[in-house]
């Protein structure tokens, strides 16, 4: 019996497609309509396909199935309509609308509208990267609360709450016009930013969950890159930024889940290809006259590609945080720039800069002081790591200082 | 040898899960059956649609089901070739349908009309 291999993910990234289609076409506010047909088609799939084999061509029989379903609906809500309110101008064009268009132009179309529609400032940040994860990238609410170190049902409740907002504000699927596109852009970037450092940086020790994070936000990232209207000199950048931090995905994590910090990193580990699709795309950045801050936060992680440590490496990163620091300032932003000045002019100079800085409930802050105190006075670097133990969230933060204050005797 | 009938009972058909939940528990179904097909003890099977299903009561009524009113629901069946209902069960355990809790695997032998051909 010749059984068709089936393409990874296919499910997830059907659904995906479906539900962007579907929604489109009956509107934000009967999303659940479209999320519940997208899950029957595939429920219907899983019923048939083990026995009957795999169709010659699984997304055709999807769609078929999909449409099908979605016409059925709306013929349902055409005859109720049409009952309810005695208007029945509709029946001549009847045909056309229950067609559903599963093209790959009006897909492509329909899930970078479906960006912009999620990615609204009025939901808070959480709920945008639940959402997307849920209609963008396919992914069951199980796999969020995973993600998230979180219940099912503290994450259904989230993302119920946001479909709520965005149908109170009565969000449109459509792209922003030209005069609003930058603004609107920019959350859509925030929102794929978060969700690629919800997967770069989780605490959740589902190294697979976390790599399909940081994938999505890509793959995302990249659509937004290809569409004209979208694929503007920041989008590139942050691509760019994405393709340079996920080089080193494989080699910062270690077989036990834990963090290997970047000077112990195995090299071998870096993705080449990433680094080169980086380089690409940091050049497609710089078409044009802006400078954003994920230009600079491109280049620094450009230049954390690098493993040697020479002068102009850290003169770099360290202009280069000054710079980002008057676009957008960040605490880490401050503690990197921190430490890229003790490379550049030492550490006994970098510790009187650095204790400037006070942020006094921040972890790495305490980091930053028990690595620049070490070799100088390893009684008071102990007591900064301690700190840093203290305030640290996540077990992987946690495993990697201590691992720091082992080190110290 | 005769033939036995496993059949996929779950406590609740209209639960749902994610996309790639599915996806993989229909590679595992496929598996399965691969397995047993291996051993040249697969007959047949079919899935059994959850879409459209409805319950015909004793007084002729129709409703939509069977979700709700009734506890379990089946899934699909597979038919196999099995020395005796023990071999048959072990095919059963095999079945992911059993990670879900509260699902069921149903065992039957199927009646042979024997001296009728």
């Amino acid at each position: 019996m010749k059984q068709q291999e089936l393409i990874p993910h296919l499910f997830r990234t059907e659904y995906r497609k479906i539900v962007s289609v579907l929604c489109k076409r009956f509107g934000f506010d009967q999303i659940e309509t479209a999320e519940d047909i997208a899950a029957d088609t595939f429920l219907a799939a899983s019923q048939t396909w083990p026995y009957n084999g795999i169709p010659q061509n699984p997304v055709a029989w999807l769609y078929f199935v999909a449409k099908n379903k979605a016409k059925n609906h709306l013929q349902r809500n055409l005859v109720f309509e049409s009952k309810v309110s005695d208007e029945l101008k509709r029946s001549s064009d009847e045909a056309d609308e229950t067609e559903v268009d599963l093209s790959p132009q009006n897909i492509n179309d329909s899930q970078l509208q479906m960006m912009f529609a999620i990615c609204q400032p009025s939901i808070p940040p959480e709920a945008q990267i639940g959402l997307s994860l849920r209609i963008l990238c396919g992914f069951g609410i199980g796999e969020i609360a995973d993600a998230f170190l979180s219940n099912k049902e503290t994450i259904n409740k989230r993302l119920f709450r946001a479909k709520e907002k965005l149908r109170e504000e009565n969000s449109k699927i459509e792209f922003p016009g030209a005069s609003e596109i930058d603004e609107r852009l920019a959350t859509v970037l925030t929102t794929l930013y978060l969700l690629f450092n919800e997967g770069y940086y989780s605490s959740s020790q589902d190294t697979i969950i976390r790599k399909d994070l940081c994938d999505e936000a890509m793959r995302l990232c990249t659509m937004l890159v290809e569409n004209k209207l979208t694929g503007k000199p920041e989008v590139n950048a942050l691509l760019a930024l994405m393709c340079f931090q996920a080089s080193r995905f494989d080699a910062r994590i270690d077989q036990n889940g834990e963090l290997v910090l970047y000077d112990d990193q195995d090299t071998n580990l870096w993705d080449p290809e990433l680094i080169s699709k980086g380089a690409y795309f940091l050049n497609c950045a710089t078409t044009g006259n802006t400078l954003s801050k994920y230009h600079i936060q491109a280049a620094i992680a450009y230049w954390g590609t690098q493993k040697a440590d020479t002068q102009e490496k850290w003169e770099s990163i360290l202009q280069l945080y000054n710079q980002l620091l008057q676009i957008e300032y960040s605490p880490v932003a401050a503690l990197n720039r921190t430490y890229a000045l003790s490379k550049t002019i030492g550490k006994e100079a970098a510790i009187i800069e650095a204790e400037k800085l006070k942020l006094i409930n921040n972890h790495f802050y305490y980091a930053l002081l028990g690595e620049l105190y070490t070799s100088i006075d390893n009684h008071i670097a102990r007591e900064h790591f301690q700190n840093a133990l203290a305030l640290a969230r996540t077990q992987t933060d946690k495993q990697a200082i201590q691992k720091k204050i082992d080190s110290l005797t | 040898m005769d033939e036995y009938a496993l059949i996929m009972r779950h406590e609740d058909g209209s639960k749902i899960a994610s996309p790639e939940q599915m996806q993989i528990w229909m590679k595992q179904t496929m598996d399965w059956i691969g397995g047993i097909a291996a051993q040249n003890k697969f007959v047949g099977g079919t899935g059994l649609l959850f879409a459209d299903a409805k319950v015909v009561h004793h007084n002729k009524m129709v409703t939509d089901g069977p979700f709700g009113e009734i506890k379990e629901t089946i899934g699909g069946f597979i038919t196999v070739r099995a020395e005796s209902a023990e071999e048959a069960a072990e095919f059963a355990k095999g079945c992911p349908v059993l990670q879900g809790e509260g699902n069921t695997m149903e065992v039957r032998r199927i009646h042979k009309n024997e001296g009728r051909h």
